[in-house]
């Protein structure tokens, strides 16, 4: 169910998502004082450079990450195997890199002269 | 009825990592969904940024900040176990185990020649 590679990209993708997610938290913390508005959101993000590698690299981390957990637990839990197992995790791969890349796109470069 | 490796308080680390890991990849979706409104319908996201300011959905923010933090804490030890070096007692156990494993089948050799 879980090859050689497909553990290594796990954690892999698991390390590059420390650093992230403790930027994460801590933007979280920081940005969520005295509510959330859209022109606030885009103020910081839009038209950076670095935003767009930080949460582009998120993203992708994350496509990858949660497409092999959601295999593992396809398998374990769902008694998933075979050809779906293995079309179900492409399948999460692609919609949260697609949905996420969006996200990103929004927040960043659109509008932002990127 | 509970099984005894249920009890272990280790199992319940692997069962909160693996639920907020869970958690966190269904709300993604949502999360990534609701941002990319910010280029095609920015008036809606305000609004839902609005609706997140009710006390019930903070405390909904709270829970999948708790499941972050606990998933990202949880993954640090899991690899720390994997993948740190060992300390002098766990590399002495790792020893033993061989060494004992060689006396078993040294005896075992001693006889059949």
């Amino acid at each position: 169910m879980l090859n050689l590679r497909l553990y290594m990209a796990q954690r892999l993708s698991a390390l590059v998502m420390v650093p992230l997610t403790i930027g994460h938290i801590l933007v979280m913390i920081y940005a969520v004082q005295d509510g959330l508005t859209v022109s606030e959101i885009l103020a910081r993000t839009s038209g950076s450079i670095s935003w767009f590698l930080f949460y582009g690299t998120f993203v992708l981390a994350v496509s990858v990450h949660a497409a092999i957990g959601l295999r593992v637990i396809g398998f374990e839990w769902a008694g998933i195997r075979g050809r779906m197992l293995d079309l179900i995790s492409w399948l999460v791969f692609a919609g949260l890199l697609w949905l996420g890349g969006r996200a990103v796109y929004a927040v960043t470069v659109a509008g932002g002269g990127l | 009825m509970i099984r005894p490796h249920r009890s272990h308080p280790l199992w319940y680390a692997f069962l909160l990592h693996r639920l907020s890991g869970l958690g966190l990849a269904l709300f993604l979706p949502l999360h990534f969904y609701m941002l990319a409104l910010a280029l095609t319908d920015p008036v809606r996201l305000d609004g839902f940024l609005r609706f997140t300011e009710m006390p019930l959905v903070k405390l909904a923010e709270f829970g999948l900040v708790f499941l972050l933090a606990v998933h990202l804490f949880g993954g640090l030890r899991l690899m720390a176990l994997e993948i740190l070096p060992w300390n002098n007692r766990q590399k002495t156990l790792a020893g033993g185990a061989v060494a004992a494993a060689f006396f078993v089948a040294g005896c075992f050799f001693l006889k059949a020649i």
